[in-house]
């Protein structure tokens, strides 16, 4: 394995500009220009970039130990197996789970539809005893919120529309909060699944998981946390947060695309009937049935994303040893600079929370006159990299009167200056385009 | 490529300007025949309805609403100014000119003898991620017309 930079060695102080230009040069990527100006990457939020250790691990199992995992007696199956278990290990306890309950899926979208055709398996006529408790009929409620990506929204409408179940939502403030009041009206006997996102890819806001759970566990529904933008920016203990299932895309923190997890509690996991089926996850096999695997294999049909596995493992413990806490609180700080920044800036709506609040390092915005594409572009043309459009998130859109919006998202390897550029260039915006 | 060659002036004012926006309360013209389109543009949510009356071979008028973004709107804009009073079948070549021009990575120069002010939006042909935006109108245009012909 690769050594732990120096400088990642765990520390007490606080995160700060001259530690961040250290880990910046552990991202390759970040050292180049774009259109003559120096890259100054806010696109965080939509996907990460890779440090040299997590490139190096994935690398490094191509070179040392490729082989099919959980089959064959020879040496390098057993190192592929050993890496990929230990991978799993590592993941697990960076969210807080046991090993046995993380199931490696492509991306937090995969997570999500394994659920939902899990959860539409059980509702089929012949779904085993044990798989009643998932099954949803007419009557049942499927309860999600406003503000959700439409990762967690298009799943649970999908099995709403073909179990008969009622799809309902919590809706949002015009502060970018949930209406708690709502809630407690919505959340109730009928309820059987309540999917929300921890953190809002658009507003920022981190949603109140305990006050939910307490309105769920009552009802005896089933909690979904979408941890997407939470498990790479702060510390996550799903067992803390007494969630039933949580799901986090791995290019969303510094590991390559196509590997993600999703975190269920052991006794649902291996309740629950499979979603893709095949090599790998049986027991007994005869032509006309098959046993499964209790979990994780049970949920891993077929030839795994084994190296991007070792690769998440790699960013997880580069994170680890960053301090989650630590970034945190360091893009607590950028995500306020970046608010206050904004809201200074005439013609510009900041979306969510104001500037003070508790938000995650991101700002999607709004320029009077100006479409998104457009403010996109502008920024482009001065190196900065930003998301525009609906973030995969209409619905909320819709309800704060937009159709798009401009974000930037920041990570552990922005500083303040890139935060002063880009607000430099917003403040350019409405000028060029004669708003 | 400069950020002023994506954004020349023209895109800018007929931004602004949007020649033949509007379609509430909008009738249409005695005596022509129309077809209306809806495109949509998933990756940003722009929408554009647009509408194309035509009579005795011409295109009599076009009317559109729509909300996006600079080049999309100024696209509607110039389009309109360009398809009123054209024959049909001439609009039907320009706009597959448009077209080659926007998706040929910038390789095909625009001629602005065929394409008027519509030349103005070669440069977005090198920025993949806005040839949908510049085109969305046409192609609105050009499902319109179809349906306004056949009728």
């Amino acid at each position: 394995m690769v050594a732990t930079p120096a400088h990642l060695l765990r520390s007490a102080a606080a995160l700060g500009n001259e530690e961040v230009l250290r880990i910046r040069n552990d991202f390759p990527i970040l050292s180049q220009s774009v259109n003559g100006k120096p890259l100054v990457y806010l696109d965080s939020g939509a996907t990460s970039q890779n440090p040299l250790s997590v490139l190096e691990a994935e690398q490094e199992f191509y070179e040392q130990r490729n082989s099919a995992v959980h089959r064959g007696a020879h040496h390098l199956a057993v190192e592929a197996t050993e890496a990929f278990e230990d991978a799993r290990e590592s993941v697990a306890a960076f969210i807080g789970a046991d090993p046995d309950e993380l199931i490696w899926t492509s991306n937090a979208t995969e997570g999500l539809n394994l659920l939902s055709y899990s959860f539409l398996n059980a509702s089929l006529p012949g779904a085993a005893p044990a798989a009643a408790r998932f099954a949803l009929s007419t009557g049942d409620e499927i309860v999600v919120t406003e503000m959700e990506h439409h990762a967690n929204l298009i799943p649970w409408q999908q099995l709403a529309e073909r179990t008969g179940a009622t799809l309902r939502y919590i809706p949002v403030d015009d502060a970018g909060a949930l209406d708690l009041e709502a809630a407690a009206r919505i959340i109730g006997s009928r309820t059987r699944i309540l999917a929300f996102t921890h953190a809002s890819n658009v507003l920022g806001t981190i949603n109140p998981v305990a006050a939910l759970i307490a309105l769920a566990r009552p009802t005896g529904a089933l909690v979904v946390l979408d941890a997407c933008q939470s498990a790479p920016h702060l510390p996550l203990d799903v067992k803390a947060l007494d969630v039933d299932f949580a799901v986090f895309s791995g290019h969303k923190m510094l590991a390559p695309t196509g590997i993600g997890g999703l975190y269920g509690r052991s006794e649902l996991l291996n309740a629950m009937p499979p979603f893709l089926t095949g090599g790998s996850m049986i027991t007994t096999v005869t032509m006309e049935r098959a046993g499964f695997l209790p979990s994780p294999q049970r949920f891993e049909a077929g030839t795994q994303k084994i190296s991007q596995a070792v690769a998440l493992a790699a960013a997880a413990n580069y994170l680890s040893e960053t301090g989650l806490d630590r970034i945190h609180a360091w893009e607590f700080k950028l995500g306020q600079r970046l608010v206050a920044g904004l809201e200074s800036i005439p013609g510009i709506r900041v979306l969510g929370p104001a500037a003070g609040q508790e938000r995650i390092g991101l700002a999607a915005f709004d320029v009077a006159g100006v479409h998104a594409h457009d403010v996109g572009q502008f920024l482009d043309s001065r190196g900065i990299a930003v998301r525009v459009g609906h973030h995969c998130a209409q619905p909320l859109h819709r309800r704060l009167g937009l159709t798009a919006s401009t974000r930037a998202s920041t990570y552990l390897y922005n500083t303040t200056d890139d935060v002063d550029a880009f607000l430099n260039a917003v403040a350019d915006v409405r000028g060029y385009f004669q708003a | 490529m400069s950020l002023d060659q994506l954004y020349q002036q023209i895109i800018l004012e007929h931004s602004k300007a949007r020649h033949g926006s509007g379609l509430a309360g909008a009738e249409v013209p005695d005596g022509a025949s129309s077809g209306k389109s809806h495109q949509l543009n998933p990756v940003c949510g722009d929408e554009i309805t647009v509408r194309v009356a035509v009579a005795d071979g011409k295109v009599r008028e076009l009317r559109w609403d729509g909300d996006g973004c600079s080049i999309s709107m100024a696209s509607a804009s110039v389009l309109t100014d360009l398809a009123e009073g054209m024959a049909t079948e001439e609009f039907r070549s320009v706009i597959g000119s448009f077209r080659e021009v926007l998706r040929s990575r910038g390789k095909v120069a625009a001629d602005p003898e065929i394409l008027g002010d519509a030349a103005a939006f070669e440069g977005v042909a090198r920025y993949a991620a806005r040839v949908k935006c510049a085109m969305l109108s046409w192609v609105a245009a050009e499902d319109a017309l179809g349906q306004a012909v056949s009728h």
